[in-house]
């Protein structure tokens, strides 16, 4: 593994990164976004891995796992709200929940 | 075939794939088609993160990532039995203009940060799962990994309560 893979390693996650963002722009569907931003959370653990690759700590790959049991927690309660919403609703558009709006 | 080069072509293929998957996640209508782009994703991901030395990482990612949260994304998406993508309004183009232009900022941004990362890279690294838990249990981590553990215990009761039916509508 070279210092330039390890650069484009960063690149891919800049790459994943602001598709993620993108998505979460421009979906509509609230599971679409969901996934967007579990995208970009993916993104960020692959910068983790690579920074700590470069500088020989571990500490990086403990970030990585802090970050994946808060992705499945955020996963089980998002998911579960996005069923309860869709039985009030009906639909899984985001326009849709404009309930807390002024 | 040497093995650096054997690596750096493993590396592209893979990263490849991941990027491909996401581009797909995102551009696709039809959320299923979407949760299995995001699984190519993912799973490459941790191919990538095997190649960048972190075997832990890369077992975790296939386990948690890839088995348990896109499973139960896919169970939410056929229990809800969600079709295609509902349009409310009709398409907005300067919408999509401002959300792309905003992308770009974002990676100008980032990739700026990035190049000013340090491009040396230390030369050993052992990064299996005996080393990570040696770390993860050390007091440095060990009160945030309790931590995560009530965290877990109030998301499972938090979503059984949220997607109980309530007894009366």
């Amino acid at each position: 593994m070279s210092p330039q893979l390890l650069q484009h390693a960063l690149l891919l996650s800049l790459a994943l990164f602001v598709v993620g963002a993108t998505g979460v722009f421009l979906r509509r569907n609230v599971i679409t976004v969901f996934m967007c931003i579990e995208l970009m959370l993916n993104a960020v653990n692959l910068a983790f891995i690579a920074f700590s690759r470069a500088s020989g700590t571990l500490d990086g790959e403990v970030l990585v796992f802090f970050v994946l049991t808060v992705a499945a927690a955020e996963a089980a309660v998002g998911l579960a709200i996005i069923i309860s919403i869709h039985r009030h609703k009906d639909t899984l558009d985001l326009d849709a929940f404009n309930i807390m709006k002024w | 075939m040497s093995l650096p080069l054997f690596q750096a072509i493993l590396f592209y293929v893979f990263g490849g794939l991941a990027l491909l998957g996401a581009l797909v996640t995102v551009g696709q209508r039809n959320p299923t088609y979407s949760a299995f782009a995001l699984i190519v994703t993912l799973v490459s991901l941790s191919a990538v993160f095997g190649l960048l030395g972190s075997p832990f990482i890369a077992a975790l990612q296939v386990v948690v990532y890839a088995g348990a949260i896109m499973v139960l994304f896919l169970f939410v998406l056929m229990l809800l039995a969600v079709k295609r993508e509902e349009r409310i309004q009709g398409e907005s183009r300067a919408f999509k203009l401002v959300a792309i232009s905003i992308a770009a900022v974002l990676a100008a941004e980032v990739g700026y940060a990035l190049t000013a990362a340090p491009r040396a890279m230390a030369g050993r690294f052992d990064a299996s799962a005996r080393q990570v838990a040696v770390l993860l249990f050390s007091p440095r981590y060990l009160y945030v990994f309790e931590a995560t553990s009530i965290l877990i215990l109030a998301a499972l009761v938090g979503a059984i309560a949220l997607a109980k039916r309530e007894p009366h509508p």
